[in-house]
């Protein structure tokens, strides 16, 4: 196999663009020539441990290879021994899973459909694990508990494995995020008595709720009240309730309106409490929220499980995307065991029929979907939010965090195993409320807001 | 007390009990509105919203449905996040025993030490003093950060919350032993070892006892708090569950086991107490 051709030498061919490492024509041959690479390695290896056993001195076996020939000695070996299957044997286990029981954190929001549907629908037993998915009270329990070892791995917000690994509101530990979980799917909701003041403009003196300091929605929400001219931290308050507290909390009058995840937003217009303002995509479509994370510990001492459990995760994700999945979906997580909501407000969330809370029914498919890829641009917009809202200081390697924290290359090869097609570029442009993103410009993006602490 | 009605005292609780829940009924009762907007939307929300207002506390008749499902039925396990409310006691009564236990081990020596002890007892004083007042949830994310584990961590904040009273009341019990006892116990040369088991320890008994049903009391108040933070499992967990869910009929049944649960502990220690109490 040339895997190293000499770039010095004016014979070889480099083809540019071609693939990943530029010995192919195309990345699609390149895979080819992978798996076949690696399928000989590991015949090599089954053959070599047979000839060892039956031959324990080496002379002996190199004798008895000059009288009879190579290949006859095989032909020989494999009539009195199943040399195909033992070889076939050994590539099923290749890899044995280094631990099979698994504890997975989640907290109780639609974010979490793939890690909580992998359980009833029986993804993680297709890859052999024994995951228990733990409901978990709060952000901050589901950090600690994760950084404790509790967890094996956990649903999170985005921009937390960002938040752990460069040591923001905890002891910097490297983390990881394998893959997103849901891209949209979030929405501001308002108490019904402002249903009259739709503009932003006139929420000053507003109180608002986000699930956590270190969250897509906190970001969100301050990008969008900024844009039209509400300083988030002057001129309204926002803290971080625990999802599941937020619709007691606008009933309670305590709290104005919160950019919340689902279900929240969905059971708030389902007691009549509060309606639907915006949904996030609105601000930005196709963001990411929620994600699967795992300590980098995990996924360095536990290689084999932490791919089979990724795979699963992609696995359900790939089944959650299909809009004609949705209803089974919800039916599966509304119980008392996982979500604990009425199955019609899960059911609205994940199609994207619902009620607004001022009497229409709304149609947007594309409420909320699942996007496994985590984009390195994503990180890149988090980490420059973290800084425009003074979260972090200093100068901050934006590219190398990403790359560090969103482990692009994992999913991209675990996607294609499972049947997905991942994008090509980790890198990614996109545009939040018409303003454009240059993920290679973060410094100057941050400066070019009227509103930002830094 | 009328010693000829007995039956008078528990007559008047049930009247209190029917009064309650005649008021609560009234209270509660849903007026059926008008559905207002097209059914369509109707079917996509609740039945309140639909008619133009916010869902209701629900009435006793809710509770006492869901009470029974409770009782009927306390001990299925439908997967990890769901477990039947007798199970969830079962984890809380266990985290509570467990906590209290420790703190006893730790408390009651202690308390001696610093009772028999004047010197002791003024050096610890300051410690003694600022640790009291913390509220036990203020240590939950010490806990969790230091302990690394979410169950120890609430049997921790059990034991620090049920570690004051016991070793404040045991000190002053010990304190307090007559001094008359203190002084025969020497005149007849007994052991100070023996002084503390035979003359002060029962002495002090009943002292320490009360000290003892104070923790239970203040222990089985935390542990629902404690386990609301921590979730996983226990009856806090269950209430925070069916917060999450808004179901407020739930909420009320488990807020009455919590109650039933405290009412047994604290009379079986009280029971105890008096079976240590002597007359001089």
């Amino acid at each position: 196999m040339s895997a190293f051709r000499n770039p010095f030498d004016y014979k070889v061919r480099l083809n540019r663009g071609g693939c990943s490492c530029g010995c192919h024509h195309s990345q699609a041959e390149h895979d080819h020539a992978e798996v076949l690479e690696r399928q000989a390695v590991q015949d090599r290896a089954v053959e070599s441990a047979i000839m060892r056993a039956m031959f324990p001195q080496d002379e002996v076996r190199r004798r008895f290879l000059k009288a009879v020939g190579g290949s006859t000695a095989m032909a020989a070996i494999a009539s009195v021994f199943p040399l195909a299957a033992a070889k076939e044997a050994f590539a099923e286990t290749l890899g044995p899973l280094e631990k099979t029981k698994l504890s997975v954190g989640f907290i109780p929001i639609t974010c979490a459909t793939p890690i909580i549907m992998a359980h009833p629908l029986g993804y993680y037993a297709k890859y052999g694990l024994d995951v228990e998915v733990v409901k978990t009270a709060g952000w901050a329990v589901i950090r600690d508990k994760s950084l404790a070892g509790e967890y094996d791995a956990a649903h999170m917000l985005s921009p937390m494995p960002l938040a752990i690994t460069v040591g923001a509101g905890a002891n910097p530990i490297p983390w990881t995020m394998p893959a997103v979980e849901n891209i949209n799917g979030q929405a501001i909701t308002l108490a019904m008595k402002h249903k009259d003041r739709r503009d932003p403009k006139d929420w000053k003196g507003f109180r608002f709720a986000v699930p956590f300091d270190y969250s897509m929605h906190n970001y969100l929400l301050r990008y969008y009240l900024a844009e039209h001219g509400i300083d988030p931290d002057r001129d309204v308050s926002i803290r971080s309730v625990p999802p599941p507290e937020m619709v007691a909390n606008l009933r309670a009058d305590n709290i104005d309106g919160f950019l919340a995840p689902d279900p929240v937003n969905q059971r708030a217009v389902y007691d009549g409490v509060g309606f639907i303002h915006i949904l996030s995509k609105e601000i930005w479509d196709g963001h990411p929220c929620c994600a699967f994370a795992a300590s980098r510990e995990f996924v360095t001492t536990m290689p084999n499980t932490y791919q089979a459990l990724l795979k699963a995760i992609l696995d359900a994700t790939a089944y959650a995307r299909k809009p004609e999945n949705r209803r089974e979906i919800a039916a599966a997580i509304a119980p008392t065991n996982y979500l604990n909501q009425p199955v019609t407000v899960v059911e609205q969330v994940l199609t994207g029929t619902y009620a607004d809370g001022l009497g229409n029914v709304v149609r947007n498919p594309e409420r909320i979907d699942f996007d496994p890829f985590p984009y390195e641009s994503f990180a890149i917009w988090i980490l420059t939010q973290m800084k425009r809202w003074g979260q972090i200081s200093g100068d901050v390697d934006y590219a190398k965090v990403a790359r560090e924290v969103f482990l692009a290359t994992d999913a991209t090869r675990l996607m294609k195993e499972v049947g997905m097609e991942p994008p090509a570029d980790p890198v990614k442009a996109f545009s939040v409320m018409g303003k454009e993103f240059d993920p290679s410009q973060p410094e100057a993006y941050i400066d070019s807001f009227a509103i930002r602490r830094s | 007390m009328n010693a000829k009605r007995p039956w008078l005292a528990p007559l008047l609780s049930l009247v209190f009990f029917a009064v309650f829940v005649g008021l609560w009924h009234l209270g509660t009762k849903q007026t059926v509105g008008e559905v207002i907007v097209d059914p369509e939307y109707a079917a996509l929300i609740g039945a309140a919203a639909a008619t133009g207002g916010q869902s209701a506390m629900p009435g006793p008749v809710d509770v006492a449905v869901k009470l029974w499902e409770h009782i009927s039925d306390p001990f299925y396990d439908r997967g990890t996040n769901d477990k039947g409310i007798g199970i969830q006691l079962g984890h809380s009564i266990a985290r509570v025993l467990v906590g209290f236990g420790l703190a006893a081990l730790v408390a009651i020596p202690l308390g001696f030490v610093i009772g028999m002890s004047p010197l002791v007892y003024k050096a610890l004083d300051p410690f003694i003093q600022v640790l009291k007042p913390i509220s036990p949830l203020a240590w939950m994310p010490l806990a969790l950060y230091t302990i690394k584990d979410s169950g120890i961590s609430a049997i921790f904040v059990i034991f620090i919350c049920s570690l004051w009273p016991m070793l404040i009341n045991t000190a002053f019990g010990v304190a307090a032993v007559r001094k008359d006892w203190l002084n025969v116990a020497r005149t007849l040369e007994v052991s100070r070892l023996r002084t503390a088991f035979q003359v002060i320890l029962p002495a002090a008994a009943p002292t320490i006892m009360t000290g003892m049903r104070i923790s239970v009391g203040i222990a089985w108040l935390v542990i629902v708090a404690a386990e609301m933070l921590v979730g996983g499992t226990g009856i806090g967990y269950f209430v925070w569950n069916e917060w999450n869910n808004l179901s407020i009929a739930n909420i009320i049944s488990a807020i009455l086991f919590i109650g039933l649960i405290g009412m047994v502990l604290d009379n079986t220690l009280a029971r105890l107490g008096r079976a240590v109490t002597y007359k001089e």
